[in-house]
């Protein structure tokens, strides 16, 4: 299939996949057995300037998008979803930045990002508040010389690793939802600290922590946009950066589809190679149209993000959702497809399989997102009704 | 600091022919890449650029395809390319490519270091890096796994022996060959890659060297290649045969028989 990139975007995708072949692809087993923060990876990248993609030029990115950035999350993902997330997760610690930010904010956190120098985290989850993400228990009180912060975040993405935290708090907790606000927090800021890493089933080399804040405070230079619009700010950024675990899906789908017709063509059963068997080729050709119409739904919607379209709700839930569930669907035919060896951890497969479930889940677990689609098509019957 | 890495195209494989009129490789339809060990010695060019500031200037000795390979290593961060390319230079032995190196050299200069890799993996010979340190009249050093510290007139490294290593100061200008030990190159970047895009790299001849033609190519060889073959394989395993307890008297006759137990 032929998606009709631009030269740029080609350059990129081959060279976030050469670097995933060369770098990632040794050491991914002890990265997923140890649960070890990938830093030697996060400097790769960052040397090959994979994290200028999805930042401005003007901010010493290479003012690519939304599409940039799932063709890297993809070709990552292929070869280690843990360290797809780790990188994609830096882009959204400051797409909130990018779209809401001041001239000085910008400036202030976009280039030390684009280079690879700091990673960023967004924080939004709550022990009360995942799924209801509006029910949000952390505040952030207005006082002389900026915001004191106060609350504890949840299961954070490069939680520890990152230095840039965007965390949605309420300013005001008497208007709920409509009284939180984005608000940037640096490592090392007093107050400011990290509870356990998670031990998790999958993506496992990436780093999930708590955030803690005691009493911290940040100046008033530190809030994104004005008060109050912060729920509305996530929202609006989960619904552009939803491509990426879309393309993280598609990543994994691949990877697993490779792995399964390479096995398939190997094994010897009953005198022949695995893959002359009717039904295993039925299982296979079901993985490679479930893996290519979830590309083509994923970059599908990440250009339609990147046109600038002002509701991407709906697009880019199913993006999310469809690459998801087959990424889920694909790694466990895949390890099926592998049988007993597949089960193994000295395949690549069972990693997969692991790494696909968390898919379904984050940034909206699927129920909620075909919520928000049918939301939208009981809307659409109305209107017209 | 100026430096100069020299490198050579090489098959991106083992599985080459050869031309039985000719005696020389096979070349099409097989990918061509920077022979390994060179992409040591940009890697540690631009590791000492970034230290001390400078540039590192690549030059390769080539048929004009050899151009993608000078692109790559500018994508790795060298920041000039110089293409030696005449059908003049065909054919040449480690002799006379050494010395249209050294005088590609001479025009570029000045200069402080040169690095190329330890060998090629395609000719093996290892001693184009000598042979251009003789011509130039400027100390050498082989097998560097290590440069531990370098100034603007003074290099110091450390060089692999087989039972160790030994650590060389030499005075710049230099050359060093190095080994894989050095270092992990970077792969290409995007900044990178589009400055090897756009890079405009100069192709020099035989007239833009100043130099007699009958002194490069095959003419200016002093060997000259008269056969290559594959070895011919030849099996002198015995396979011993019978219940286990005979093979084993057998394998004890002939080892005893050996003088071996």
């Amino acid at each position: 299939m032929d998606y009709f990139l631009t030269e740029q975007q080609k350059t990129i995708k081959d060279l976030a996949r050469r670097l995933a072949e060369e770098r990632i692809l040794p050491i991914r087993s002890e990265l997923d057995e140890k649960e070890e923060f990938p830093w030697n990876i996060m400097k790769d990248l960052a040397d090959a300037d994979l994290f200028r993609v999805f930042v401005p030029e003007e901010y010493e990115g290479l003012g690519g998008g939304c599409l940039e950035l799932c063709l890297v999350t993809e070709e990552l993902s292929r070869v280690c979803s843990g360290v797809a997330v780790s990188y994609a997760a830096s882009a959204l610690g400051v797409m909130t930045v990018m779209e809401y930010g001041t001239e000085e904010q910008k400036k202030r956190f976009l280039p030390d990002i684009a280079s690879g120098k700091k990673l960023g985290a967004f924080a939004i989850t709550e022990p009360t508040a995942g799924s209801d993400a509006s029910n949000i228990k952390t505040t952030a009180e207005k006082v002389e010389g900026g915001y004191l912060i106060n609350g504890t975040k949840q299961f954070i993405t490069n939680g520890g690793e990152a230095e840039i935290y965007t965390i949605i708090a309420l300013t005001d907790k008497t208007k709920g939802a409509r009284g939180a606000s984005s608000i940037v927090v640096e490592k090392g800021t007093q107050g400011f600290t990290f509870g356990k890493k998670e031990k998790k089933m999958g993506i496992r080399s990436s780093a999930t922590r708590e955030l803690v804040f005691k009493n911290c405070l940040v100046p008033e230079s530190n809030l994104i946009g004005k008060p109050g619009l912060g729920f509305i700010q996530a929202m609006r950024l989960f619904d552009r950066s939803r491509p990426g675990i879309g393309a993280q899906a598609v990543g994994l789908c691949q990877g697993a589809l490779e792995a399964a017709t390479d096995y398939a063509q190997e094994r010897v059963q009953f005198n022949q190679p695995l893959i002359t068997q009717p039904v295993v080729q039925q299982m296979l050709a079901d993985m490679a149209i479930q893996t290519e119409a979830a590309r083509a739904l994923v970059y599908a919607a990440a250009k339609y993000v990147d046109s600038g379209a002002k509701n991407v709700t709906e697009t880019s839930a199913m993006a999310k959702v469809f690459a998801s569930d087959a990424a889920m669907k694909v790694t466990v035919d895949a390890v099926q497809i592998c049988g007993g060896a597949g089960y193994m951890r000295d395949y690549p497969v069972e990693k997969m399989m692991r790494d696909a479930k968390i898919l379904q889940i984050y940034e909206g677990t699927n129920q909620i997102l075909r919520n928000a689609i049918a939301v939208n098509l009981r809307k659409r019957k109305a209107r017209t009704a | 600091m100026n430096i100069i890495v020299c490198l050579k195209q090489v098959p991106g494989t083992t599985a080459v022919k050869i031309d039985p009129q000719t005696n020389t490789l096979v070349r099409q339809g097989i990918e061509s890449i920077i022979n390994p060990f060179d992409t040591y010695a940009v890697e540690e060019a631009v590791r000492i650029k970034e230290k001390l500031g400078g540039k590192v200037t690549v030059i390769t000795m080539g048929p004009p395809q050899a151009e993608t390979a000078l692109r790559e290593a500018i994508s790795r961060g060298a920041d000039e390319a110089l293409l030696l390319t005449d059908r003049a230079f065909g054919g040449a032995d480690t002799w006379a490519t050494a010395r249209t190196l050294a005088q590609t050299i001479l025009k570029l200069k000045p200069y402080d270091l040169i690095i190329c890799g330890r060998q090629t993996i395609d000719g093996d010979t290892g001693q184009v890096g000598p042979e251009m340190a003789e011509m130039l009249g400027i100390p050498f050093i082989a097998y560097v796994s290590q440069v531990e510290e370098i100034s603007n007139n003074k290099i110091r490294v450390r060089r692999m022996i087989e039972e160790g290593h030994e650590v060389i100061e030499a005075e710049l200008p230099a050359l060093i060959t190095v080994a894989k030990e050095i270092n992990l190159p970077r792969l290409p970047s995007l900044r990178g890659i589009s400055r090897s895009k756009s890079a405009r790299i100069p192709a020099w001849g035989v007239a833009e060297l100043c130099i007699d033609a009958a002194t490069v190519g095959l003419s200016g060889s002093s060997t000259q290649v008269i056969k290559i073959f594959f070895p011919q394989r030849v099996s002198q395993a015995e396979i011993l045969t019978g219940n286990p307890e005979n093979q084993v008297d057998k394998l004890i006759d002939k080892l005893k028989g050996a003088s071996l137990v």
